[in-house]
């Protein structure tokens, strides 16, 4: 049996999912990548191939998140995808009718627009984290509640209270203010998810028309405070896909098997020793002119697989030439 | 007496010849790098627009080669960078630079003054050296641009796009160097056969992408990340609203002797945008209309964070899409632009387009079908 690997690795957590040829989900793995993506790629590929049953063949892979240039050179995937489109595609699935995808993750919340089965519109967050999730684990760690009770919480509300979301350093010192006048706990909560749905609004999706069906998805669609505070803002029902915390991977899955049927080709993947496999990430400094740049060389078992982070062509040339001299 | 100006791509190459032909001595800043923008960042004014602070950064580190003259563009509003020549002498003067000002402000009809100008930085010039000096910057203004637009056009379509832009870059290096009109056709012909003759890849049309917007943003590579570059290896024609020889033409030729240039983008925005906002705010308007109407893929629109003619103008867009029915997308562009976000967006934006056009070709062939 044929199955699709998907991997999304983003700032907070590294989500990882197999889907079949008929799109199902056959395992799905969500770890927190804690700022070491290669060692959390390699953890959760370990962990896979302990789930999966031993006839079901990786037949593509696709990479998407912010890590996803570095993963795809690591585990050998078919598709590098950006976050935006890998999640528009995997919302279409389950949603086909979808118009609108509102998505909120670690560290940066966007929207996306489609018409007709295609994305027309898509925005991303440009001034602030302040309603993405990371602010959210803050806020219900400084308040001491944990991030599974904060939502239901928000719901035993009565009378929220209004916190200024513009900025997350601002919307904190508003909610202290807020506690030291006296409000409740819940209120304050409540308060919270309407602003950061209200900064969202206002500023990802500025001058979007937003139509329902509307799906939301990414780490924060499990916070019900959040999900309620969208539905009475937005006057439509919220829809929160079951495997609404790895989208991306499932979307990145989807266009990797997209790929390999459109071309008939073989998979990259290297299989699943890439778990064994030493990776060292090494940088240096390019003096070839004043515009210094930060080159980053990754290797694997101690040989050059890829260089980046260059303003020119210059390395990616070098490497090319070493490519064809070997 | 060295006179330097500040960088914005490859305009140093025709002003510099200018200007040594001229009889001056000329001081080209390094290009824009890294340093010049953190030079600039920490002595510009933080609510400044992008331009500015790179500018400032330019002048320093042309001071570090030797210049004391600057030649700094001025202007009439609503953009602020008609005052930034203005503010930016007193910034370095309160740093420490000891630096003389020529300001050149459009001509409007005052071609009198501008002369006076002249003789300020050379007092021996003649009418007909003037004269010889322009034709000859021109000649390179002319060669710079049909480089550019075939780069734009064989980029997406080559194998190796890399190829294409090391053959740009030799042929800015010997236009730079180019003291002849026919030296300069040479080196034009030669590029363009050079480009022509690299290897192409098969597959489908590339997809077309109008680039508007602030003109130090579009033509300025260190502001833009290289946008033209990055799309261009995504596969994507890139269609440049502006070229240094057409705004030369337009804004300063034709201003001059008080003639309306460019009226055909003017008259494209006029259902949207009926007046001058200041820089090229009803520019990028028109154009992006004009775009749509040739069949383009999509519009992306580039300018510097706080921009505000091209605040205006982004405001605009979503109805051009709208009634046009062309994507587009607005990237506001500053020392705090993360590449990677960057990166994405087009990413995106490309897949967009892209998944746009294969849906067309669908439609159109199922419309097709009953008739054959």
């Amino acid at each position: 049996m044929n199955g699709y690997l998907g991997i999304d690795v983003g700032s907070v957590s590294t989500n990882v999912v197999v889907i079949n040829d008929a799109h199902e989900v056959l395992t799905s793995l969500y770890l927190r990548t804690g700022g070491q993506p290669i060692r959390v790629v390699q953890e959760a590929i370990r962990q896979l191939k302990e789930q999966l049953s031993p006839d079901l063949e990786i037949a593509g892979v696709g990479t998407t998140g912010s890590g996803r240039e570095l993963t795809g050179v690591m585990v050998g995937a078919d598709v590098v995808k950006n976050e935006i489109t890998a999640h528009a595609v995997a919302a279409q699935h389950f949603v086909p009718e979808v118009q609108t995808v509102l998505e909120i993750g670690g560290q940066d919340s966007k929207i996306v627009i489609l018409r007709d089965g295609i994305v027309v519109d898509f925005a991303m967050n440009s001034v602030c984290a302040a309603g993405t999730g990371s602010f959210l684990d803050r806020q219900a760690a400084r308040l001491g509640v944990a991030i599974e009770e904060f939502g239901r919480m928000a719901l035993r509300s009565k009378n929220p209270v209004r916190i200024a979301g513009r900025c997350a350093v601002f919307a904190e010192s508003d909610m202290i203010h807020k506690q030291q006048m006296g409000h409740t706990m819940e209120d304050i909560i409540r308060g919270l998810c309407q602003a950061l749905v209200r900064n969202y609004l206002n500023n990802v999706g500025k001058g979007k028309e937003i139509l329902a069906p509307v799906v939301f998805q990414g780490g924060v669609a499990a916070n019900i405070g959040i999900v309620k505070a969208f539905e009475e803002a937005l006057g439509t029902k919220v829809v929160v896909p079951r495997y609404y915390h790895v989208m991306g991977a499932i979307g990145a899955a989807m266009l990797a098997r997209e790929k390999i049927l459109a071309g008939a080709e073989e998979t990259r993947f290297r299989g699943f020793g890439v778990s064994e496999v030493d990776y060292r990430t090494g940088s240096f400094e390019c003096r070839g002119c004043p515009n210094c740049c930060e080159i980053i060389e990754f290797y694997m078992d101690g040989s050059l697989a890829a260089r980046w982070g260059g303003r020119c062509e210059k390395w990616q040339r070098v490497q090319q030439e070493a490519a064809e001299r070997a | 007496m060295k006179v330097t100006f500040p960088h914005m791509g490859n305009l140093h190459i025709p002003v510099a010849t200018l200007l040594r032909d001229l009889s001056l001595e000329v001081v080209v800043p390094p290009p824009t790098n890294q340093r010049s923008l953190s030079l600039g960042v920490r002595h510009s004014p933080e609510s400044a627009c992008f331009p500015f602070k790179l500018n400032i950064g330019n002048f320093i580190e042309a001071h570090e080669k030797g210049a004391d003259t600057i030649l700094m563009a001025g202007g009439v509003g609503p953009c602020r960078l008609g005052y930034y020549a203005q503010v930016q002498k007193e910034i370095l003067r309160d740093l420490g630079y000891d630096f003389e000002y020529i300001i050149l402000e459009p001509p409007r009809g005052h071609i009198g003054e501008l002369w006076e100008k002249i003789r300020r930085l050379n007092g021996g010039v003649t009418v007909k050296q003037v004269i010889g000096a322009l034709r000859l910057a021109w000649e390179k203004v002319l060669a710079l641009d049909a480089v550019e637009k075939a780069l734009h056009h064989l980029r997406p379509r080559v194998v190796f796009p890399d190829q294409a832009t090391a053959v740009y870059r030799r042929s800015l290096e010997a236009l730079d160097k180019a003291s002849g009109i026919a030296r300069i056709r040479a080196i034009k012909v030669h590029t363009l056969d050079e480009l022509e003759s690299l290897p192409r890849r098969g597959g489908p049309k590339p997809l077309r992408v109008a680039l508007v917007g602030e003109i130090y943003t579009v033509l300025e590579p260190f502001a833009n990340l290289s946008i033209e570059e990055r799309l261009g290896k995504m596969g994507v024609e890139v269609c440049r609203a502006l070229f240094l020889g057409d705004w030369i033409r337009s804004n300063l030729l034709l201003d001059a002797l008080r003639l309306k240039g460019g009226m055909d983008v003017k008259e494209a925005a006029k259902p949207y945008l009926n007046r001058f906002v200041g820089g090229e705010g009803q520019e990028s308007v028109g154009y992006a209309v004009l775009s749509a109407r040739r069949g383009y893929d999509g519009v992306l629109h580039i300018a510097p964070f706080t921009c505000m003619p091209e605040i205006v103008a982004e405001s605009i867009l979503p109805a051009v899409s709208r009634d046009y029915n062309i994507p587009s997308m607005t990237l506001m562009l500053d020392e705090h632009s993360a590449e990677t976000g960057i990166i994405t967006r087009l990413e995106a934006f490309v897949d967009l387009l892209a998944r746009r056009r294969g849906q067309r070709k669908e439609m159109e062939q199922l419309e097709r079908i009953p008739g054959d």
